[in-house]
């Protein structure tokens, strides 16, 4: 077996979150049997959570500090059997293109576990209905649950271990939306996991192609096909899935590109298959509305990286244009969209489709400054848009609703909020100095190379974007301040420890993204190769 | 081989990131705890460490200046200080270094300098503010996005500053938020800029690619032709953001790489003039350039200091900058050159033409500045790029000069803006009155005073250009010119005339009257007031009320007919604001604004700043742009000092006709500021003339199309905002109606589907199912009752079955 076993880390990254929720279920037993008070279970549940994910993000700085760059193979390698008779292994690994993802979702998710906790409310009333009030166990293993899938789909390298993880992902958010979200969750639950489901069903049939038709090894003296993603890889670029049978007139390779395309474009998501985002974001509780923009809607892009580009070379080139369209679409028409909104989660979930967009165009352009910038707006995305869903979080708590036109002139009551607000939207209308900028010139730049009147329409949404933004915060913030709102406390210190960590990694990224650059350009240049 | 001359080499000066981070340093000061230094020690510490950071960036500046600059070897004048490398991304590599070259080092010094004298301005100026604060920590990072605008040294921490000074302009314009007004101005700032902004990077995307391949223009596709290399001459040649490099590879003619780009054409068009013209798209935005220039004029709702520093001085004139930076590109491209030259020249005059009727002080201001950015844009486009950066400077000062001047003014006035209500403060505000006379007498072009050389310079080179793509173009450019400077000469005067002459016409018990007019001023009364009276809690409240009052108010003035309802109105009004601020006068702010019902000079923190700037108003003319024709054809200092950043002016053909007509045409310039001057003194001195209004009641249709601006605004609100929002709200409905529509019909039909499932489950398949368990019950029921038990019964069945087995048999058969 190649790629032998070098590290444990990832499988602990992986699995801690899981053996947390484990732990939850003896706190319910003990809580069942009288041994602890409500109060002291939910207690107790909420620091298995904190403390799992947090240690998840130590091992994740070990992690990023430990990575070679230079080395563009896999790295942090585990690597076993599992079910022999199809030959599916346990296989984990990192390399460029996962390794910021990985740091990704480690973060978010201790960050949305901060933002899961009803501690320091300030002058912010939670009643019962809140969140973070009721159901806690179950909330808390459902987080923990949902780590354990998103850890788990960046770091699988066979394919099968990559779609059982990203199925284990789905329900935990199903169940996280449809039972702690706000007044339709039900409607935005069932839209998000069938949506989900159907694009997972065209991956399955894809997936069982690949492996039919894929690279064959001996193993323990028997001729077996192989889940092996990198194999599949090195077949793939080969030219090996060229010979697969035509299926009806049309080639394997366009078919089953297009299958995952489907699968990870309602992910990213992309138009015409969005609607669900904005539905499950303004039902969903502010942390999982974190962790959806955070980590979710990375999976998309990744999924097309890791597959249909890695794998798929050939038929990635001839869709190119049809992923620059579609890329296009999304930028220009989802910031139009934003624009039309009165619910400022809406506003936002729309600027999320908007600028995933962008990482659509990057990577259709085939170009190292295209996909480089590609990748980075997968980690500076991730740290803006959670940002702009906490600000969000933080208004609705104290205001109870989300309309736009429903605030006005807050700047003088909550100062400090209006300034984190005014750095998130900054950071997302791409200003310099802060990281949204980098990846967007980046991908823009990339990207004139092939598609020159793609580029310049989709640089042009940087107009509406500013102008939504703006727009918004004077609505909400300038202007006379709404006597509704003469009470409104500022943000609190619970706020505070998810905000300005996050606020500042926007600035350091801004300033110094070459951290980011270091980590994805060797393997990303690798992936591009055959492409050009 | 011998070293040439055209290649600038770089001097590693490794403490260049002082300045901007000095004044970066204050801002993070103020913004993490000035609010809370400002309530324990007073703004004295808000504002010692903004005016000390900036001290101190000067401080390095000079000495870079007198260290490495001064009496230096041109060769030896290109400071570079690389920090780190912000990124890398193939072929692309972002540094994050600055780089002072002589003209880099002038923009440095106004930038600087100027900012620091309208630091100590705001401190006297903005003293009744209780964000002082926050005031100071915008003002600090504004000179520090400027300082990384003029000192990066690559296209990409130039566009930091760049976005960065339109950020700071953003919150300052906003800085009296609670205004919605002042808020929309700095929206519209802001969005009017990313266009010009998106021309910037565009441009700059094609330019960079352009470096390293062509664009094939049968396919309109890229062909990449060659990686980086470095010739024998040290000259790197291939995509780069580093202005150095690019001027090298550019000016070097070893490297073919001027030719090259020349020869380009992308989507059929010229390369060079298509990135140039882009690249003077950004500098429209920024310099507020036709057809960008809108959001200009409505930038005056921020603070007086703030308009003098980012709208006159030093923001706007950036897109100046960057065109005398990239002069080696613009001057490869008659056409961009023209182009700049000829938007410049119709700012000019269009700006200058509105000024004409303006009322409110500063609005005259805006389109004063507006007009002579015009004229700085016909330096730089007819390639006399040292006297485009010469008025830059120039215009510095005395504009500087004039807004602070106004600023004093208002201060004086209570507030009041309207030129109407002036009149007759040169015995109030000697000091303002001189000063801003000195500063007009220098925008007006007057000898001896700076603005003279610098626009007569750029004029005479408008005339005699030969660089531009009809020989009729110069002289036409200098014609208009011409008339937008009689322009510029009659409504400075007019406005010095209807402030400082005549009769005081702000009227008396003014003091009530000023509250009302200037919601912050009460703002800041009601909320000084609260905290003195030590209930810091109610603070926000006594601030809010203050301000829905005024704002009450504005609306209501605005709507009032009778003026003696207004005068109730006002007094109920005074008294509701009395009551939220609990006495706002109890000592809570200097004396610096004692409100009288006279108008009065401004502290001496505002005056000396005003003299200092007059002073540089008059002389940095002469020092700087002695001309040539006066001095025996010795080129003026300036010329001089700037020639190793401008390597392109020295392929720039000027036709030259020798001295005489030199002195003919400055003598025309002379005569156009006195007949612009005597022109607006015979209509304004003492504001006793009645021809300006006659006038206004012959012309009524004219008169009110130019005062309206000539409905700009109302043109791009009905197209371009209204065009957005339509699209918006039509791109909404088909997400919300077709495409979710159509998700949403999928989940039906899927129901719907469900739903038909279950019917042919419950009445066809169970029907069936149901059906046939039925049937074999009911049959065994009948049947049951053949079973009687009757022996000859069943015979005869037996008998009867025979008879029709028989039967089928033969029938069959």
């Amino acid at each position: 077996m190649d790629h032998p076993t070098t590290s444990t880390l990832l499988t602990w990254m992986t699995f801690l979150p899981l053996a947390g929720a484990a732990l939850i279920l003896p706190v319910l037993a003990l809580r069942a049997g009288g041994a602890l008070s409500k109060a002291a279970g939910d207690q107790i549940c909420r620091l298995i959570a904190l403390v799992a994910s947090g240690a998840v993000l130590v091992l994740g700085w070990y992690l990023w500090r430990a990575f070679d760059p230079q080395n563009p193979a896999l790295q942090f390698v585990q690597h076993g059997r599992w079910i022999t008779a199809y030959n599916i292994e346990y296989f984990v690994g990192v390399d460029g293109i996962s390794i910021t993802l990985v740091m990704l979702t480690a973060l978010i998710s201790f960050i949305a576990t901060i933002a899961s906790m009803p501690w320091w409310p300030g002058n912010a009333h939670l009643d019962g209905h809140h969140f973070t009030q009721h159901g806690v166990p179950g909330y808390m293993a459902m987080l923990l649950i949902l780590q354990t899938g998103m850890t788990g789909v960046f770091v699988s390298m066979d394919l099968f271990l990559f779609y059982v993880f990203w199925e284990v992902m789905l329900l935990p958010m199903y169940f996280l939306i449809g039972i702690w979200g706000g007044a339709r969750k039900e409607y935005a639950a069932i839209k998000f996991f069938l949506y989900t489901l159907a694009g997972s069903v065209l991956m399955l049939l894809a997936i069982i192609g690949l492996y039919f038709y894929g690279p064959q090894e001996v193993v323990d003296g028997r001729l077996t096909h192989t889940f092996n993603m990198l194999k599949m890889a090195q077949w793939g670029r080969a030219g090996g899935y060229l010979a697969a049978p035509l299926i009806g007139s049309f080639h394997f390779i366009n078919l089953a590109w297009i299958a995952f395309f489907i699968g990870f474009a309602v992910k990213i998501p992309m138009f015409p298959f969005h609607t669900w985002l904005p539905d499950a974001h303004v039902e969903a509780p502010t942390p999982i509305s974190v962790i959806l923009a955070g980590v979710l809607l990375k999976m998309g892009i990744y999924g097309i990286l890791r597959i249909n580009f890695a794998i798929l070379p050939q038929a990635t080139k001839w869709a190119a244009p049809a992923m620059a369209v579609f890329g296009t679409i999304n930028i220009v028409y989802a910031a139009f969209v934003c624009l039309a909104q009165k619910d400022l989660k809406r506003m936002i979930a729309y600027s999320s489709v908007s600028h995933m967009g962008f990482c659509l165009l990057g990577m259709s352009a085939f170009t190292q400054q295209g996909i480089d910038g590609a990748v980075l707006n997968l980690w500076t995305h991730g740290l803006i848009s959670p940002m702009l869903f906490l600000i969000v979080g933080v208004i609705y708590d104290r205001a109870h609703h989300r309309n736009i036109e429903g605030f006005g002139g807050l700047a003088q009551q909550v100062p400090e909020y209006a300034g984190l607000l005014g750095l998130a939207f900054f950071a997302s209308l791409g200003l310099p100095g802060l990281c949204g900028f980098v990846s967007e010139f980046t991908v823009f730049l990339g990207s004139l190379v092939t598609w020159q009147t793609l580029t310049i329409i989709s640089a042009l949404s940087v107009i509406i974007t500013a102008a939504y933004y703006l727009w918004a915060i004077q609505r909400m913030m300038l202007g006379k301040l709404n006597p509704t709102y003469a009470t409104l406390p500022d943000v609190n210190w619970r706020e505070r420890l998810t905000l300005y960590p996050l606020g500042a990694l926007i600035i350091v990224f801004g300033f110094y993204p070459q951290a980011i650059f270091t980590l994805i350009e060797g393997s990303l240049r690798n992936l591009i190769l055959p492409l050009q | 081989m011998e070293p040439n001359e055209n290649i600038a080499r770089a001097v590693e000066v490794s403490w260049l990131w002082l300045i901007p981070f000095f004044p970066l340093l204050g801002s993070a000061i103020n913004v993490a705890v000035g609010h809370r230094l400002q309530k324990l020690y007073g703004k004295r510490a808000v504002h010692f460490i903004a005016v000390g950071v900036m001290l101190a960036s000067c401080v390095v500046t000079e000495v870079v200046f007198w260290k490495h600059m001064f009496g230096a070897e041109p060769s030896q004048r290109f400071l570079e200080d690389h920090l780190w490398t912000m990124w890398q991304s193939g072929s692309l590599r972002v540094n994050l270094s600055f780089g002072i070259d002589p003209l880099g080092m002038m923009m440095t010094f106004i930038v600087t300098h100027v900012a620091t004298l309208i630091h100590v301005y705001s401190t006297g100026y903005m003293a009744d503010e209780p964000d002082y604060w926050r005031f100071f920590t915008w003002l600090n990072l504004f000179v520090f996005s400027m300082l990384l605008l003029v000192m990066g040294s690559n296209f990409l921490v130039m566009f930091f500053g760049w976005e960065g000074v339109g950020l700071c302009s953003y919150g300052l314009i906003a800085f009296w938020y609670t205004d919605v007004e002042k808020a929309k101005a700095g929206l519209k700032a802001f969005v009017v800029n990313r266009f010009g902004d998106f021309g910037f990077v565009i441009g700059l995307f094609i330019l960079f690619w352009s470096l390293s391949g062509i664009w094939n223009p049968q396919t309109n596709k890229y062909e990449h032709q060659h990686v980086a290399y470095v010739t024998a001459q040290g000259v790197t040649v291939g995509p780069t953001v580093e202005f150095r490099e690019l001027r090298n590879q550019v000016s070097d003619e070893s490297t073919g790489m001027a030719e090259r780009l020349k020869g380009m054409t992308f989507w059929g068009f010229p390369l060079l003039a298509l990135v140039c013209i882009l690249f003077f798209v950004g500098a429209t935005g920024k310099s507020a350039q036709i057809p960008l220039y809108v959001w200009l004029p409505d930038a005056m709702a921020g603070p007086t200091p703030v308009s003098a520093l980012i709208h006159a001085a030093t923001m706007v004139t950036a897109g100046v900058y960057m065109v005398a930076r990239l002069n080696f590109l613009f001057a490869l491209s008659p056409p961009a050159m023209t182009v700049v030259a000829v938007v410049g020249v119709l700012t000019a005059l269009f700006a200058a033409s509105i000024g004409f009727f303006q009322y409110d002080i500063k609005k005259v201001l805006a389109y004063s500045t507006v007009s002579q950015l015009g004229f700085m844009f016909i330096g730089v486009g007819v390639g006399a790029y040292w006297a485009g950066v010469f008025h830059l400077m120039t215009h510095a000062f005395f504009k500087a000069c004039l807004f602070l001047g106004s600023g004093s003014v208002i201060l004086a006035c209570h507030h009041e803006q309207d030129m109407r209500k002036m009149g007759g403060l040169k015995s109030y505000t000697p000091i303002t009155r001189w000063t801003y006379l000195a500063a007009c007498w220098a925008i007006a072009g007057f000898p001896w005073a700076s603005g003279f050389y610098s626009k007569d310079e750029i004029l005479w080179k408008a005339w005699t250009a030969e660089n531009l793509t009809a020989p009729w173009i110069g002289p036409a450019i200098y014609i208009v010119g011409a008339i937008a400077a009689l322009g510029t000469s009659f409504y400075m005067f007019r406005s010095y005339y209807m402030t400082f002459t005549g009769e005081y016409r702000g009227g008396h018990g003014h003091e009530d009257k000023e509250r009302l007019e200037d919601p912050h001023a009460m703002a800041a009364h009601a909320h000084a007031g609260a905290i003195t009276h030590g209930v810091p809690d109610g603070a926000p409240a006594a601030h809010a009320a203050a301000s829905t009052v005024a704002h009450q108010h504005d609306e209501s003035h605005g709507a009032m007919s009778t003026p003696a309802q207004a005068h109730d109105e006002h007094k109920v009004e005074v008294a509701a604001a009395t009551a939220a601020a609990h006495g706002h006068d109890d000592g809570a702010h200097g004396d610096a604004h004692a409100h009288g019902g006279v108008p009065h000079e401004s502290p001496n923190s505002m005056t000396y700043v005003l003299a200092l700037l007059a002073f540089a108003a008059v002389v940095a003319g002469f020092v700087f742009g002695w001309p040539a024709a006066w001095a025996g054809g010795h080129e003026p200092v300036l010329e001089h000092f700037l020639a190793p950043s401008l390597p392109a002016a020295e392929h720039v053909r000027f036709a030259e006709p020798g001295h005489a007509t030199e002195f003919l045409f400055q003598f025309f310039g002379l005569a156009i500021a006195a007949l612009g001057w005597a022109g607006a003194r015979a209509l304004y001195l003492d504001n006793k003339s009645t021809v300006p209004a006659r006038l206004k009641e012959m012309f009524p249709r004219a008169w009110s199309v130019v005062f309206n601006k000539y409905y700009v605004d109302e043109l791009y609100q009905a197209t371009v905002v209204r065009g957005s929002l339509i699209v918006a709200r039509i791109s909404y409905f088909i997400d919300q109606n077709l495409i979710d529509g159509l998700v949403n019909f999928m989940g039906f039909l899927g129901r719907a589907v469900a739903y038909l499932d279950a019917a042919i489950d419950t009445y066809i398949v169970d029907g069936a199912v149901n059906g046939l368990a039925s049937l074999t019950w009911n049959s065994g029921k009948q049947l049951r009752r053949i079973q009687t038990g009757h022996i000859q019964s069943y015979l005869f069945g037996a008998l009867g079955g025979a008879i029709v087995f028989v039967i089928i048999q033969y029938v069959i058969r």
